[in-house]
């Protein structure tokens, strides 16, 4: 490749000889991208992966957190930034011997930016069968208004 | 598992969808993560599924297969619309087989946390028994 684009441009003489390279990686890069999106939910990559609807009154937060308690969890609210942080624990058996182990555990922490303002003080948080709802009240400006038309 | 996987960051695993499932509802059928592990009293089951409620689980010994199935009810409200959609819902479904060993009659399971742990005692037969050697 190197040699024709020496007979291709002849006068450019010796240019970066990684060039090619990095295009060629670059394109392998796309492909790849191509590939994934066909596929795949788009997703932040971060644990836990969220699902966010909204109401006329409020922004609804969903994660997936199975085995994850209360106590280990930690939600701040910062602008219009939720963030989840905190810890899953699985208490390994010692004497135990292990046929398989998908489950992971660690530290997480997500960070979300709602589209819109938010009220701080009205956010609840519920923890059911290993589902966290937050349930984020939109602030006043954020709330859609319906307009009357005056006859 | 060890102290030291404890401390690292969780990372993202999208769920396993079972593939090509052959099933009479719609929706996706997603096979949940478990841990299985073995001491000398019997097996226990641990099976990531969350969202499911303790009435919705089902769990079906025939012969030596264990199946286990959860179902999700829908619990986004109808005025809701979505935004951002990360990951989905759906029925979880995985089968095993149980080695002999199993006392069936007695499997025990508990629903914590959206995590579902079966504990599966072995039957006194298959028990180790450790045969102590009489001195006279």
């Amino acid at each position: 490749m190197i040699t024709r684009r020496f007979l291709d441009f002849p006068d450019f003489g010796w240019r970066n000889p990684f060039e090619e390279m990095d295009r060629v990686r670059r394109y392998l890069d796309q492909v790849r991208g191509q590939a994934d999106a066909g596929y795949r939910i788009p997703q932040a990559g971060v644990f836990p992966l969220v699902n966010l609807t909204e109401t006329k009154e409020n922004y609804i937060l969903r994660a997936e957190l199975p085995g994850v308690k209360a106590e280990d969890l930690d939600i701040q609210a910062t602008g219009r930034n939720i963030n989840i942080s905190g810890q899953r624990t699985i208490e390994p058996d010692p004497n135990a011997r292990y046929h398989r182990r998908e489950r992971e555990a660690g530290w997480f922490s997500r960070a979300l930016t709602l589209p819109g303002d938010i009220d701080r003080e009205k956010i609840e948080a519920q923890l059911t069968n290993g589902v966290l709802t937050l349930t984020i009240a939109k602030s006043e400006k954020a709330r859609p208004k319906q307009i009357q038309i005056k006859g | 598992m060890t102290n030291e996987a404890q401390s690292r960051d969780m990372q993202v695993k999208g769920k396993q969808e079972v593939a090509g499932a052959e099933q009479t509802r719609p929706g996706p059928v997603f096979i949940p993560a478990v841990d299985i592990f073995e001491n000398e009293n019997g097996i226990t089951l641990m099976a990531d599924m969350p969202g499911v409620a303790t009435e919705d689980i089902n769990i079906d010994v025939r012969e030596s297969t264990l199946t286990l199935t959860g179902e999700i009810k829908p619990f986004e409200n109808a005025d809701e619309t979505d935004i951002l959609v990360e990951y989905e819902t759906g029925q979880y479904y995985r089968q095993f087989t149980l080695p002999e060993l199993v006392d069936q009659d007695k499997i025990d399971a508990q629903l914590k946390d959206g995590v579902l742990t079966l504990v599966l005692p072995k039957a006194e037969a298959a028990k180790p028994r450790k045969i102590e050697i009489k001195s006279n």
